[in-house]
């Protein structure tokens, strides 16, 4: 907690930030249970879209074998992350597949049927501190790293801010403060050298002076171990949070750890920060040392109907049920379904969903675990929301606008700002849905802003038929006119000819000069 | 007496000159709001809303006669900046929820005829002679002027598939 970089004005400040709630943690059985590597399952789903941003697109055909490693689809836009094979095996094909998204629907997918082998492509090791800024953000790039707290923000696009506007400070967020999930926390504790590694590799991207890791009290264990690994760098620091949810949104990790704001609508980078989560610097100091892909992550295995709670080792692409299998079954059925942590993750119809960059946690909710949102009564204006917003909103009001469906005065009241993380519904004795709202609405939002570009684009293509024809039309005008001026030419020359006929010597090629006019 | 006969008088003469003057100054020319409407709407003049082409509808619009929500290739993004516009509240439920439409072509009884491509007022039908046509699905609208022209009814239109990028969280029922 004392660490010289920490100004008495923050710490005064922070006195002041009363947000938040405090959810009831349930991370013991599963974050003291060793980490174990889950076999290969016989078929891997890797869907296209497993990232913020646009989908994927596959380079690989059915029937074609490849190699841990190999680059299956690649980045589409700025915006995007490629997706490489997690084993070796040959492609059974593209699709649409089960994947995690709260609509349930489907969407496209490769599948993969590992051979078993797990034969890897060759990787290119090399020292991360003789690569350029700009090189070691292409290779993160290429290795397909996306945010792995849950965003899933693509890395490398975070890591190239650094050559645009100076950011002196990153944070690493070891915050989990999701109640169950302890995913970060195993990580921590087991590998505390490839997180530290990762930070001094991201501070050398970004041009970065300090890192800063953020690790809520509640994980002593995962603090020691990084100071340890974090003794022979000056540039590193490990600072304990309260365990307070939700210290570790992005936001509130910076104001909490700088005493800074990130502006209204505005990016951290702004203020000169860039905040990555400890999971995502373990992956780039893997890509960026080993040449190796983002091909598994560690994955929470919690709940009341999980039989042994506990943290995993999984190959992305690897089914959910896969999963519970190794952890020992389930013990009663379960209410709900969870990807994700219980505050900000996604309720799931089925365990044939497949693992994905950014699940750290699979859920089995029994009935107890679960609140009945069924019986949400009406806002009594108590204002719990109010104080629990760690952004500072109105929940209660932004949601009176959009069920009223002012979504223009929802925006004007700061609905760009809420994060979502669902402590305004957390803390609400009506049980509002409150972030249901919010979500609606800025999915509308988001479709109303699709509808109206396609507008003007449509508008566009209206305007240019409309001149085309007009020019058609014009053309065909002007083309008839030349006929009729040539045939009257023709006319004239057939009089004159056959004046001419009239005298002596005359031929009969006037009449064909005519014909062969015509059909011009 | 005279002196508040004089006063009022002047008082009266200035404030007419003032509002006389104003009237020529600001004056507004009629048919500028229908034109800003008709530059508004989607300009394929689909005659969905019942009126002769966008402009007919602009001029609806602007004469009270028609609602922001006749448009329905422009849904509710439209509606939202036409109410604006016009100053008029929105009845979002007179719009109820309009399934957004796309054409399609049946491959297996498309003859080529192009008569489809050309009565698609946005060029969203491509093909040529004898050439099976397809649609593209960014540039239609779903104003179904393409529908009567086929003669084997091989264009047709059908919902816009939801997909994972057009999902939207539904809005609670509950309180």
């Amino acid at each position: 907690m004392c660490s010289p970089t920490i100004s008495p004005l923050v710490r005064v400040k922070r006195l002041l930030q009363r947000w938040g709630a405090h959810p009831e943690g349930h991370k013991r059985p599963s974050a003291d249970t060793a980490l174990a590597v889950l076999p290969l399952a016989p078929r891997l789903v890797l869907p296209l879209s497993q990232h913020i941003g646009a989908p994927a697109r596959p380079v690989v055909a059915a029937g074609q074998r490849v190699l841990r490693g190999e680059l299956l689809a690649t980045a589409q836009g700025n915006i995007s992350a490629p997706i490489h094979a997690p084993t070796s095996g040959v492609i059974l094909g593209i699709g649409e597949a089960a994947v995690p998204h709260p609509s349930g629907l489907g969407g496209p997918a490769i599948v993969l049927e590992p051979d078993g082998a797990d034969e890897s492509v060759p990787l290119d090791e090399c020292d991360p501190f003789t690569l350029d800024p700009a090189e070691i953000a292409r290779r993160v790039a290429a290795a397909g790293i996306v945010g792995m707290g849950g965003a899933t923000f693509p890395a490398a696009v975070k890591l190239a801010l650094g050559q645009h506007q100076p950011i002196e400070t990153l944070i690493l967020n070891g915050g989990e403060c999701e109640p169950y999930l302890s995913c970060d926390d195993r990580l921590m504790r087991d590998r505390p050298d490839s997180v530290i590694d990762g930070a001094r590799i991201i501070l050398r991207a970004i041009g970065g002076r300090r890192a800063l890791i953020g690790v809520e009290n509640n994980k002593p264990e995962a603090i020691a171990a990084l100071r340890t690994a974090a003794a022979a760098f000056a540039e590193v620091q490990v600072v304990a949070l309260p365990s307070r949810y939700p210290m570790g949104s992005e936001k509130q990790l910076i104001t909490w750890l700088t005493g800074r704001e990130v502006p209204a609508e505005g990016r951290s980078a702004d203020i000169g920060v860039v905040v990555h989560n400890v999971g995502t610097a373990s992956a780039i100091h893997r890509a960026i040392r080993y040449g190796e892909a983002l091909t598994r992550r560690i994955v929470t295995v919690a709940g009341g109907a999980v039989r042994t709670p506990r943290n995993l080792e999984v190959r992305i692409g690897t089914p959910l049920s896969a999963l519970i299998e190794f952890c020992g079954g389930l013990t009663t059925e379960p209410a709900r379904l969870v990807m994700g942590g219980p505050m900000m993750g996604i309720a799931i119809g089925s365990l044939d969903i497949p693992v994905i960059k950014g699940s750290g946690g699979l859920l089995a909710l029994t009935a107890a675990e679960v609140s009945d949102t069924a019986a949400a009564g009406p806002c009594i204006r108590c204002g719990a929301c109010v104080g629990a917003c760690p952004i500072g909103l109105m929940p209660l009001d932004m949601a009176a606008l959009i069920r009223a469906g002012e979504l223009k005065g929802a925006v004007a009241v700061g609905l760009k700002d809420c994060i979502g993380c669902g402590t305004c519904s957390y803390v609400c004795p009506s049980s509002i849905p409150l972030v249901q709202f919010f979500n609606h609405a800025k999915g509308e939002l988001a479709a109303r802003e699709r509808a109206r570009m396609k507008q003007a684009a449509i508008k566009e293509l209206v305007e240019a038929r409309s001149a085309r024809l007009e020019r058609e039309a014009r053309e065909k005008a002007a083309a008839a006119a030349r006929r009729k001026a040539e045939r009257e030419r023709a006319k004239a020359a057939a009089a004159a000819a056959a004046q001419a006929a009239s005298a002596p010597g005359a031929t009969s090629a006037t009449p064909n000069v005519a014909r062969e006019e015509t059909p011009a | 007496m005279l002196l508040a006969i004089v006063s009022l008088s002047a008082l009266g003469a200035a404030c007419g000159l003032i509002l006389g003057l104003a009237a020529r100054r600001f004056h507004v020319e009629a048919g500028a709001l229908e034109g800003e409407l008709a530059a508004m709407m989607p300009g394929t003049n689909c005659g969905q809303c019942g009126f002769p082409g966008c402009v007919g509808a602009a001029a609806a619009l602007a004469a009270g006669d028609a609602a922001p929500t006749c448009c329905p290739p422009g849904g509710k993004a439209l509606a939202e900046a036409l109410a604006a516009k016009l100053g008029v509240a929105l009845d979002a439920s007179a719009l109820g929820e309009p399934v957004p439409m796309v054409a399609g072509v049946r491959e297996e009884i498309c003859i080529g005829c192009t008569k489809c491509f050309k009565a698609c007022p946005t060029d969203a039908v491509m093909g040529a002679v004898k050439q099976i046509h397809s649609v593209i699905r960014e540039a239609c609208t779903g104003c179904a002027k393409c529908e009567p022209s086929c003669p084997t009814g091989a264009i047709a239109l059908t919902p816009v598939p939801v997909t994972l990028n057009t999902w939207v969280w539904p809005q609670p029922v509950a309180a």
